[in-house]
């Protein structure tokens, strides 16, 4: 199992902790992630908010490095992923697009590379069964809200990732490290990450909404596959303290941080020490 | 509920505009609603999706660029994911953001289109983003000096900010995007 890594941006700033989990994890397990050489910004949402044509150029630069290994792209931030995707529909439905990307690339790409993310390639490729037997620290029924969020749902045709109204790769992880997976209405909602600087206040509210479900359902921590949204969730409940006058204490690791951990993976190569609000629940519950 | 719309000034029809730039057929809403009643945002703005919609079926001009909702947008993709129609509505604001941006009448509350353009001088500049640079700009662009301050030295601490700029990228390719998408590739 050999994939082209693109690691994304917030790998090297906000979300260090996703970068380390998904490098150890994949490690652990056997699964080669080879680093995409000179990889650059896939332009997230500025770009596809300023130009559309901007938007596409700017992954299809390093999915046509990927193409040149050989190998499909493995991504981990939800974010990159989406907008990796959209390049290639884009692509591939519009001749009119594939021209001007082609433009501003200086060389065609034909959207063949195919786009993984890290969960789609634990469950797809290495599968539940083989993460179970490698266990070695089972969650011991540890209550997990697994939240998804947008990037990776939606819009379906574009990521064709799982179902968009309920998701279940996530819950099938947990369930293969021995959580327990709970029904809970929040998962496909919209943590309002993109306005996190901008309107403060509209992410403060969306993500304490999302907790206070996850709470209702007696979550012991919600686990994420993006930066943008564990940045939300987890940043942000001491905001949604002061704005709502209550208590917000829930921790908010990476999958691939609790897939670390139950494998025996140590907490610091994980990223475990970075987490806003420190997972104790968790870490009680493995006995770590 | 009625809604009224400013006849046509410019001549130039804003809904071709939109159904050009986002490759849709804005004839085919039949005003169902899921865009608005799944919409995160749509409590917050003056008109939700629908009703963008309807103001663009109906010829509404350049002042719908005012409109609160291109700016309050999530782009969570919910409005296209549920569209029995597909019509891409997350695309048709995408389109007018672009267009706003053209005539200069982006200046939305909390100033996304500067946080933007921060945001993509760092790739410009670097290959990569470089939050610390991007976040100090806006800051300085906005006046909202004080906001955040206090999970900075936390931050940090945890390494959840580079301080120093991002290394490794192929800048040079980059830039040669930027060039390229500005001289020939725009979208329009």
């Amino acid at each position: 199992m050999k994939y082209a890594y693109y690691p994304g941006c917030s790998a090297h700033s906000t979300a260090r902790d996703m970068h380390e989990s998904c490098v150890a994890v994949a490690k652990e397990l056997g699964i080669e992630l080879q680093e995409i050489k000179g990889w650059t910004c896939c332009g997230a949402s500025a770009a596809h908010q300023t130009d559309r044509v901007l938007a596409a150029s700017l992954p299809a630069a390093n999915l046509l490095l990927a193409k040149e290994m050989g190998l499909d792209m493995v991504v981990n931030c939800a974010a990159c992923y989406s907008r990796s995707k959209n390049t290639n529909y884009e692509v591939v439905h519009s001749s009119t697009m594939y021209k001007k990307v082609t433009a501003a690339l200086g060389q065609p790409y034909d959207g063949s590379v195919p786009v993984r993310h890290f969960v789609e390639v634990l469950l797809q490729d290495f599968g539940p069964k083989k993460i179970k037997k490698a266990v070695k620290h089972p969650l011991n029924g540890l209550k997990v809200a697994c939240y998804y969020g947008c990037y990776l749902l939606r819009p379906p045709e574009v990521t064709n990732f799982d179902d968009p109204e309920n998701p279940s790769i996530m819950e099938t992880l947990i369930e293969a490290i021995g959580g327990e997976a709970l029904e809970w209405p929040g998962k496909v909602e919209c943590c309002g990450g993109a306005l996190n600087l901008t309107r403060t206040e509209i992410t403060v509210a969306r993500s304490a909404s999302i907790i206070e479900m996850a709470q209702a359902a007696g979550a012991d921590c919600i686990v994420t596959a993006c930066p943008m949204c564990q940045t939300s969730l987890d940043l942000r409940q001491r905001d949604m303290q002061k704005t709502n006058g209550k208590l917000y204490d829930i921790p908010i690791p990476y999958i691939t941080q609790l897939i670390g951990l139950s494998l025996g993976i140590p907490a610091k190569e994980l990223g475990i020490n970075r987490l806003m609000v420190p997972p104790k629940a968790v870490l009680k519950a493995l006995k770590v | 509920m009625t809604i009224r719309i400013k006849k046509q000034s410019t001549g130039k029809n804003l809904c071709s505009a939109v159904e050009q730039l986002a490759g849709v057929d804005l004839s085919l809403c039949y005003q169902c609603k899921k865009c608005s009643i799944g919409c995160p945002v749509s409590e917050l703005v003056a008109s939700a999706p629908a009703e963008i919609i309807r103001r663009l079926q109906l010829g509404a001009g350049d002042e719908l660029l005012q409109t609160d909702l291109i700016w309050t947008c999530l782009s969570c993709e919910t409005c296209y994911a549920r569209c029995p129609n597909e019509i891409n509505f997350a695309g048709i604001i995408d389109a007018l953001r672009t267009i706003a941006l053209e005539k200069g009448a982006a200046k939305p509350k909390g100033n996304s289109p500067l946080f933007n353009r921060r945001f993509l001088n760092t790739v410009k500049s670097y290959g990569r983003t470089y939050d610390l640079q991007m976040i100090i700009s806006y800051k300085l662009g906005t006046g909202k000096y004080m906001d955040d301050v206090e999970k900075f030295p936390t931050m940090l601490k945890k390494g959840k900010m580079a301080i120093l700029p991002p290394m490794g990228a192929n800048k040079n390719k980059v830039k040669r995007i930027f060039d390229n998408v500005k001289s020939k590739g725009k979208s329009r």
